[in-house]
């Protein structure tokens, strides 16, 4: 038989104390969230409607729905999309499977870096720059989304590079050894078994896409459009620049209204994330070694 | 016996990072014949395989001096790399079962020569397994994960995989490390009727398994070949080197 000691008594005491402590803080992390839900609930929820969601703004922004901005933003995720993914899938690719560690890679590597790294009214300024003043798109749903795919370009490329480097290299080691080019084993054995998570991290993408304010203000979303976009080349509004106005910038708005939109802007990322979430565990579920 | 010569070595040196592996190594091995590599670890057995496969350009550390010739032409100046490989099938100790179907890791090979017709494939699939001694087991989960097998199964796997490929020179490391003595034999089997398709070199650590199989063995020591000779010879007497003899006699060390 042994008995506890005082120490071991004292030390079990500490251990449930420490243990305590940090559930508590970690605990708080959730509060931040359920308050900013809970509020914009309580406040906003009220005026959502499909009526809200579908028709346009009228009486200079203070009533009527938010059809024009919601469709702005889907433009300007999807067209960001069309550019970033491919390339950064692309470029991921070169980096994991083909590029040789040398100083041009390195420099490539920091190049992504520090582009995650740049605050994202600094990518603003340089899409008023390049994309609506030099390759004269104007401000347009192409300058902002091209400007939007730059940004989160860092995202789609150091996630895709992320799970292709956890495809076990033995893998692509038999497969050289039967002869297969670098290609052939990229597109029978090493993108199939990557895709899950290369989805993942366009859907995150996504989501962080949606929100965005600064780098659409300059480059192609509008204060108030009576149009919805027709093409890549038209004006639009964007539910993150929208909230931002309804907020501040317009006198007369009923209370609920900012709110209201706030909502939907948070619930198409919560949806989007809840998405990625789902889709990764139900892969996970199939791991395949 | 065919007195074709398969693959000739000469003067073949392997390092890594300037240290050496292997040196000097000297001998050719003929075609239609199963030749036995016997040595302890580290002898550079695995290091003379990769460099036949031209593994070392993945591995920027491996360095390969010296000829190998393969079917007469240095292996170096193989222009199609792809196609030099798809000539000869390896298989590595550690197994690797793609994360694929079993069939469709056995179809793999044939589908990347351009063979898309299902009828064909099955019977490719069906042969590489049967003499891969694994049909038995898998013929009614085709379809289930081949990096899901048990790891003599995934063995067994690779083999057939290996012989997809309708290989002329077969390299087998190790084959029956992770498999039952049992299998072993009918692999062994095996291996005696394909001689006739074509060429096997077998690395072993069972001195037994290379005196069963092998027409001619050689010894492997510390990054050296000591001799290599015609197996019945290297265990029955006519040693030139007291250091084989030790070592197919168990007294090494």
């Amino acid at each position: 038989m042994f008995a506890a000691t005082e120490l071991n008594v004292k030390n079990q005491r500490v251990e449930k104390l420490i243990r305590l402590l940090f559930l508590m803080m970690t605990s708080l992390l959730i509060l931040p969230v359920l308050v900013i839900l809970g509020t914009l609930i309580y406040k906003g929820g009220g005026i959502i409607s499909i009526d809200f969601l579908f028709t346009k703004p009228t009486d200079g922004m203070t009533a009527g729905g938010i059809l024009p901005p919601l469709l702005g933003t889907v433009w300007l995720v999807a067209v960001a999309l069309l550019v970033s993914v491919p390339l950064g899938v692309a470029a991921a690719i070169y980096l994991s499977e083909y590029a040789p560690d040398n100083w041009l890679t390195r420099i490539i590597n920091l190049a992504i870096i520090n582009l995650a790294g740049v605050p994202s009214i600094v990518h603003a300024l340089f899409g008023v720059g390049a994309f609506v003043l030099f390759f004269e798109f104007g401000t347009s749903i192409l300058a902002a989304s091209l400007t939007l795919a730059i940004m989160t370009l860092p995202v789609v490329i150091v996630a895709t590079r992320e799970s292709l480097q956890a495809v076990p290299l033995a893998f692509r080691e038999a497969c050289w050894n039967m002869g297969a080019t670098r290609w052939q084993t990229i597109r029978r054995v090493v993108l199939p078994n990557a895709v899950s998570g290369i989805l993942t991290g366009v859907i995150l993408e996504v989501s962080r896409t949606t929100g965005e304010t600064a780098p659409i203000m300059f480059t192609g979303a509008v204060f108030f459009s009576p149009f919805l976009p027709q093409g890549i080349l038209d004006q639009t509004m964007a539910m993150s620049l929208h909230l931002f106005v309804v907020s501040t910038q317009v006198p007369g708005v009923p209370e609920n209204l900012p709110y209201g939109v706030a909502l939907v802007l948070i619930a198409m990322v919560l949806i989007m994330n809840s998405v990625s979430i789902a889709f990764r565990m139900y892969l996970r579920g199939k791991k395949k070694w | 016996m065919e007195e074709t010569v398969k693959l000739a070595v000469r003067d073949l040196s392997i390092g890594y990072g300037g240290t050496p592996a292997i040196s000097g190594l000297n001998f050719e091995i003929k075609e239609h014949e199963i030749f036995g590599i016997i040595g302890p670890a580290n002898a550079g057995k695995t290091s003379f395989l990769k460099a036949i496969n031209r593994m070392d350009m993945f591995d920027s550390n491996m360095q390969v001096e010296g000829e190998i010739l393969f079917n007469g032409r240095n292996v170096r100046q193989w222009r199609n790399v792809y196609a030099l490989r798809s000539r000869i099938g390896v298989v590595f100790p550690l197994p690797v079962g793609l994360p694929l179907t079993i069939y469709e890791n056995v179809a793999l090979s044939p589908r990347l020569r351009g063979i898309s017709n299902k009828a064909e494939l099955d019977v490719i699939v069906e042969r590489c397994l049967t003499r891969a001694a694994l049909w038995d087991e898998v013929k009614d989960r085709l379809n289930s994960l081949g990096s899901l097998l048990s790891g003599g199964q995934q063995q067994r796997l690779t083999i057939a995989r290996a012989l997809s490929q309708e290989p002329e020179l077969l390299m087998l490391d190790e084959f029956s490390i992770a498999v039952d003595p049992v299998t072993t034999m009918r692999i062994e089997d095996v291996l005696k009727e394909l001689k006739s398709e074509m060429t096997i070199i077998l690395v072993t650590n069972l001195v037994q398994q290379a005196r069963r199989l092998a027409d001619r063995t050689a010894f492997f020591l510390d990054g050296g070949c000591v001799e290599v000779g015609e197996t019945e010879e290297l265990f029955t007497g006519e040693v030139q080197d007291p250091r084989t003899r030790d070592y197919v006699e168990g007294r090494f060390g």
